[in-house]
């Protein structure tokens, strides 16, 4: 099963896939459809930086779902075909318990006052948009073996560095 | 993404061939490219102070303003300004070599002749300056002079160039906003200055400067090259010759001239021809010469060499593994033109001290060595061809017949057959009466965001079908050669039926035994003056000014900063100006009103933006209707 996975030390801080994933929440789905809505389409990743590393963040999906625990209406759950934790707007009552208890700080506020965050681009059948967008490959939506394989790889690339110059 | 690449038949061969050889092209790097930065879409990236780069978020959730505080608004009309300065500066700097090139011909001090007298006399008697006594060389020194003038002019007095040569309406508005230009150089090192850090905030001032600029380019580069050049090689006259990669010979040597200023191509001509018989002593037929872009068209135009490709298929075109040497000059030229000749045994040849490519051979020209740089490219052509790999070679069995030279002059010139005293009548009743509906330009590039060729090709055959007569410069101008839209056949075939009987009448008038084509080929992106000036004699033969006439034009396939240039002049020239790629532009929602709107009040013209082909033509065509409606004409 993919997982968005991030190499953070690829992430140059563009900014590109919060502007993918804006335009994949917006009604015409392309930039110069969105750049005309009405409604400004909201992201859902958000680049944080502490100066020395950047990375794109969102919904992590954790399995204890600590959101789903807090939500007193029911609105954030598990969506039961595809196990992914969503928001149904309709049923959120704006009380941010979910906001609160979030550790990575991925659920923000919609215009409408409702709990908003990464729903893996459910509309686009769930081909992260912020992923497609990344041109130096730093945000993948990756199966984790493949994306550990590939870590181990560039561990053992390190070590031969290592051994050269040791 | 795009559905396909190309339509050209000739290229698609091609890019299979590159495929199988290893050859990373254009469109290659294009998808690698994807997706392209949406900030640098929208044109809200700034890069101009040491404290960016900033960029704002355009849907409004992120930062609203750079760090000194600029909005999207002037990032985007800024960024535009220099955008289309650069375009304005490429122009005036080809026209400026051009100037050169005439003082040192007239002084004798150079290999070149004057071929164009009667350009040289129609020129220096709309600057004002006395001309039948004088000798054409004393004559040539003295536009040369008022060239110069205007860029040294340390006046606040307007381009000498541009009041010779506007419209007198057209100069009353541009005066009216402050916005004719002074000295091309000054206009361009001030846009670089207003649009450095810390200074225009003003998003319809810099669009303001961004419309002078247009001007710049108009009448200092795209007017002041081709006088140059038709004083210099002479006015382009009607000329019948192929377009396509089948131009090439797999038993002569293929010399290809790639770029825009002919200068350096003219001369390769002239020695190519000269020095045949050395070809003929390594076994080859004939040293056979074909352009690339507008060196292409500059050579075409008056020596009737075929063209050979347009810019999105210039490295299909070594390709082919017929191509000997391609020499370039100037604008447009792919850096990776060096990797694809290191696959083959062509030899890519760099000329101008602006334009050197690691892996090129770089054989500097300048006016006083031209002979012996055309002679020794020449002869490395030669060289080369005894290297060349018959196995490797395939050249693609396209080839288009194409009539092209249709300078004002020529055109002039045909309509005379019909009423010698007043030559453009015939034009203008046709026009009035509806047989010609209205005139489009298409002029500009391929862009590798557009199937190659399928913009140009789609929207004009739509146009023509409704009567409209297209004039095309440029790589248009190729795409509409390769599809056959330049020839007898392409009236018979594409023009509706009014514009065919008109297209018929003045073939037959002008000798031709055939209709004129349903396009006729200007010339070069320069040459998008040739339209101007016709605009402009219409215009004043009807006494109206020329943004009420039934007129438009369009860059289906726009990709270069020149393209942005040409097409701010032609709203300048109140002309609606269609675009079929988005400009970066975007982010702004007031300088995008304001391009596409707002200026109308103002200027006449605007910017169209439409990227379906026959949304366009149709928009074009509404656009036109509305023009004729307001002049009275039948609709």
């Amino acid at each position: 099963m993919k997982q968005l996975l991030v190499r953070s030390e690829y992430c140059l801080g563009c900014k590109s896939c919060e502007l993918a994933c804006a335009v994949a929440h917006s009604p015409g789905k392309t930039l110069f459809t969105a750049i005309f809505d009405a409604q400004t389409p909201q992201k859902r990743v958000f680049v944080e930086t502490n100066g020395d590393l950047n990375f794109p963040l969102q919904c992590r999906q954790c399995s204890d779902t600590p959101c789903i625990q807090a939500c007193m209406s029911g609105a954030m759950h598990k969506d039961p075909t595809t196990g992914l934790v969503q928001v149904n707007p309709e049923k959120c009552v704006g009380c941010w318990m979910c906001v609160m208890v979030c550790p990575f700080g991925a659920i923000t506020e919609s215009p409408l006052h409702t709990a908003l965050k990464c729903d893996r681009c459910r509309e686009l059948d769930y081909e992260p948009a912020c992923a497609a967008a990344c041109p130096t490959k730093a945000l993948q939506w990756i199966e984790v073996d493949r994306f550990a394989t590939a870590g181990r790889r560039s561990w053992l690339d390190h070590l031969k560095e290592a051994n050269i110059h040791a | 993404m795009l559905k396909a690449k190309t339509i050209d038949p000739a290229a698609l061969e091609l890019l299979k061939k590159a495929a199988t050889d290893g050859i990373e092209t254009v469109w290659d790097r294009y998808e690698a490219q994807q997706p392209q930065c949406g900030f640098g879409t929208l044109g809200i990236c700034c890069r101009h102070c040491l404290q960016g780069p900033c960029r704002i978020d355009p849907f409004g959730n992120g930062p609203k303003a750079g760090i000194c505080g600029t909005t999207a608004d002037v990032i985007v009309a800024r960024n535009l300004l220099r955008q289309v300065a650069g375009g304005a500066a490429a122009h005036v700097d080809h026209a400026y070599e051009a100037v050169e090139a005439l003082e040192l011909a007239a002084e004798d001090k150079i290999n070149y002749s004057i071929a164009g007298e009667d350009k040289l006399r129609q020129i220096a008697t709309a600057l004002g300056l006395e001309t039948p006594s004088k000798d054409t060389k004393a004559l040539a020194l003295e536009v040369v002079r008022v060239a110069y003038a205007d860029m040294s002019n340390h006046s606040r007095q307007p381009l000498q160039w541009l009041l010779a040569n506007a419209p007198k309406e057209r100069i009353a508005v541009w005066q009216s906003l402050g916005i004719l230009p002074r000295n091309p150089d000054r206009e361009i090192r001030e846009a670089m200055h207003q649009t450095t850090m810390g200074m225009d905030a003003d998003p319809v001032n810099l669009v303001l400067a961004t419309a002078k600029q247009g001007l710049v380019d108009g009448y200092a580069g795209l007017k002041l090259a081709t006088d140059m050049q038709d004083i210099l090689f002479g006015i382009p006259s009607p000329v019948v010759t192929e377009a396509n990669l089948g131009v090439l010979k797999s038993d002569s040597v293929n010399l290809i001239v790639h770029g825009h200023v002919p200068l350096l191509s003219e001369k390769i001509v002239y020695w190519a021809k000269k020095l045949s018989a050395e070809a003929e002593a390594v076994g080859a037929q004939s040293i056979h010469v074909a352009g690339i872009c507008c060196s292409g068209n500059e050579v075409l135009m008056r020596q009737g060499i075929p063209l050979a490709t347009n810019f999105l298929a210039q490295e299909l075109a070594i390709v082919t593994g017929a191509v000997d040497v391609m020499v370039v000059d100037v604008q447009c030229i792919m850096p990776s033109l060096a990797q694809v000749a290191s696959c083959y045994h062509t030899e890519l040849i760099t000329t101008m001290p602006i334009v050197k490519i690691p892996g090129a051979t770089h054989i500097p020209f300048t006016l006083e060595n031209a002979d012996e740089t055309a002679q020794t490219i020449v002869r490395k052509a030669i060289a080369a061809y005894k290297k060349r790999d018959p196995r490797k070679v395939r050249i693609p069995d396209q080839r288009t017949t194409i009539m092209a030279g249709f300078s004002v002059e020529a055109i002039t010139a045909a309509l005379a057959q019909l009423n010698p005293q007043q030559p453009l009548k015939p034009l203008v009743d046709n026009i009035a009466n509806g047989n010609i509906f209205g005139v489009v330009a298409t002029v500009g590039c391929n862009n590798v965001k557009v199937t190659q060729d399928s913009f140009h090709v789609e929207m004009v055959k739509e146009l023509v079908r409704n009567n409209i007569l297209v004039a095309a410069t440029g790589c248009s101008a190729h795409a509409l050669a390769k599809f056959g839209l330049m020839n007898s056949e392409g009236t018979e075939r594409f023009a509706g039926d009014n514009l065919k009987s008109v297209l018929t009448a003045l073939g037959h008038a002008a000798g031709l035994g055939a209709p004129l084509p349903p396009v006729l080929h200007m010339g070069s992106c320069v040459d998008n003056s040739r339209i101007g000036d016709l605009v402009t004699a219409i215009a004043r033969y009807l006494g109206v000014d020329t943004a009420a006439l039934p007129v438009a034009a369009s860059a289906p396939e726009p990709q270069h900063e020149k393209a942005l240039s040409i097409g701010t002049w032609a709203v300048t020239m109140g002309l609606t100006t269609h675009l079929g790629v988005v400009p970066p532009v975007l982010g702004s929602k007031s300088v995008t009103e304001l391009l596409t709107q707002g200026l109308t009040e103002v200027i006449g013209g605007k910017f169209y933006v439409e990227t379906d082909p026959i949304l366009a033509a149709q928009g074009l065509i509404a656009d036109i209707r509305a023009k004729r409606k307001a002049l009275g004409l039948t609709i």
